[in-house]
């Protein structure tokens, strides 16, 4: 298992997403526009309306570390963490599902895990080619 | 740009021992520090009257003032992003003092980072509402929960596209140990390490990441004191110059975990700092005679290289086995060892040996040194004779 996400109240609306199964960003409500990670005023328009927008779940890897020492607290074994960047643009850091590391450049597409607490959290798996 | 009398210089340097168990509270040896540079100045703890430190400091400035005897102070503040905090404060420092609200400033920075907690490990009680950990949320719960995992992930982009080893990180790993091997302040003192040291280091972070490719997590404090040049003529020291000290910030950008912004390969915080304070010194970080580079960890250092422009963009691993950093080179580094050989006292320790070197007293001393660079990341500041 793993912890469950630190959740604050401006970043709920990503969070309760990925518990309903859903993959989603933070949406500006005037200019459309995505912005993660979340944040309370769109740095735009400076618009405090906001929703959120589905994304396609496809990205593709940036980065990938493993923390050897310590272990990833809450974890069996230490993941495999990615950076990604999403086909709508936007970043985010995640996991790679298995043991074996990605290489920079690979396709993924977006899964969810469970979290101790019975939260979810986003991770993403190798595209079959 | 204020005149030679009213230019800002650093009159004091104080620091404790270096360890992995002081045995003292961080409120004490942030004492001991502060009361070293008033000494090594000769000023009287109580005529200061501004103060800065890092808003992960343990410390409480009415306790600060209590135990200094601090009749009044003009100015506080407390500096964000983790050790990039360091040379900010030379900046806020060298403000307050040209413009005259305070006369006799202080910077200090105390840890009990090894023996009291692991600065370098999980903290999973930390808020991440505030004090530079915001980024938790968005790392913690995927198993990224160390500095050096923000580090890696941070760093995978550049150290890929440019085809930097392992082997390449440990000449850097090795430069430092060096140095701290004839520092006696140093933990590494009186140990050198070799490449295969390097390489036979256990994995901190896997696949950038060894044990020797990270700084120290130490016990110890810095201080120093800063003043006005017509002040600094009547005390103890020959007084350091603060020849330029700038910071940049931009949108979207993150400091250890910098994921959000940019193309991950160029810094360009650090290149914009190293244009303003070219303008402001009147001389390039490249061609100051000390690099005193803040080193978290290894890549940091090429990352810093090429964002401060001693070098082209994807150039500093050449710069690196060029030679250019060696003591007898032509850009030393941190000759006390840095972080990683001396002690990490969040980058403080870094600039008490820049100092050092323009008094010329330092214990790895660079000869004829006129201007030393000191660099965090978004911060820089050059010092002069």
């Amino acid at each position: 298992m793993r912890p469950d996400p630190i959740q604050r109240l401006d970043t709920t609306l990503f969070w309760d997403a990925c518990e309903r199964g859903e993959f989603v960003a933070q949406k500006c409500e005037p200019c459309n526009k995505l912005w993660h990670p979340p944040r309370p005023m769109c740095p735009s328009c400076h618009s405090l309306e906001k929703s959120t927008q589905p994304l396609s779940g496809k990205a593709k890897v940036l980065s990938w570390v493993r923390q050897v020492r310590p272990a990833s607290y809450g974890f069996k074994e230490s993941p495999i963490v990615i950076l990604v960047e999403l086909e709508e643009g936007l970043r985010m850091v995640s996991n790679l599902v298995g043991d074996e590391p990605p290489i920079i450049g690979d396709a993924v597409e977006v899964d969810f895990e469970k979290t101790m607490g019975g939260k979810a959290v986003p991770v993403f798996k190798k595209v079959a080619t | 740009m204020a005149s030679a009398s009213q230019q800002a210089c650093i009159v004091g340097i104080g620091q404790t021992e270096f360890s992995k168990a002081s045995g003292r509270s961080e409120q004490q040896l942030a004492m001991e520090a502060i009361l070293a540079a008033c000494q090594d100045a000769g000023v009287n703890p109580a005529e200061i009257d501004g103060m800065t430190t890092f808003d992960l400091d343990n410390t409480d400035e009415v306790d600060v003032m209590r135990s200094l005897g601090a009749k009044e102070i003009k100015y506080t503040t407390r500096l964000p992003q983790g050790g990039a905090a360091s040379v900010a404060t030379i900046v806020h420092a060298k403000n307050a003092v040209e413009s005259g609200l305070c006369d006799v400033f202080v910077i200090w920075r105390a840890m009990n980072e090894r023996s009291q907690y692991r600065f370098g490990q999980p903290h999973h009680s930390m808020s991440p509402d505030a004090h530079s950990s915001t980024f938790m949320e968005w790392c913690f719960p995927f198993g990224a929960q160390t500095p050096a995992s923000w580090e890696a992930l941070s760093c995978g982009p550049y150290l890929h596209k440019y085809g930097v080893t392992s082997e390449d990180l440990g000449r850097i790993a090795v430069i430092f140990r060096k140095a701290a091997a004839t520092n006696p302040a140093a933990w590494f003192y009186g140990k050198p390490i070799t490449l295969d040291d390097h390489q036979n280091s256990r994995w901190i972070v896997e696949p950038t990441l060894r044990l020797l490719d990270c700084c120290q997590e130490s016990d110890g404090a810095v201080a120093l004191i800063i003043t006005r040049a017509d002040r600094a003529k009547d005390l103890k020291q020959i007084p350091v110059r603060i020849l330029g000290a700038e910071y940049s910030m931009l949108f979207n950008h993150e400091i250890i975990s910098d994921f959000y912004a940019g193309d991950l390969i160029r810094t360009e915080n650090s290149e914009i700092v190293a244009d303003r304070l070219e303008a402001a010194a009147g001389i390039a970080p490249k061609d100051t005679d000390v690099a005193m580079i803040y080193d978290n960890f290894t890549p940091q250092i090429l990352r810093q290289l090429e964002g401060f422009k001693y070098c082209g963009i994807g150039e500093a691993n050449d710069y690196v086995k060029d030679g250019h950093l060696e003591l007898d080179g032509k850009t030393p580094l941190s000759p006390n060892g840095g972080l990683m050989g001396e002690g990490y006292i969040h980058g403080m320790n870094n600039i008490t040996e820049g100092v050092r070197q323009i008094r010329g007293n330092a214990a790895n001393q660079i000869k004829n040194v006129r201007t030393a660079m000191l660099a965090s990341g978004v911060a820089g500041a050059i010092i002069g004779a």
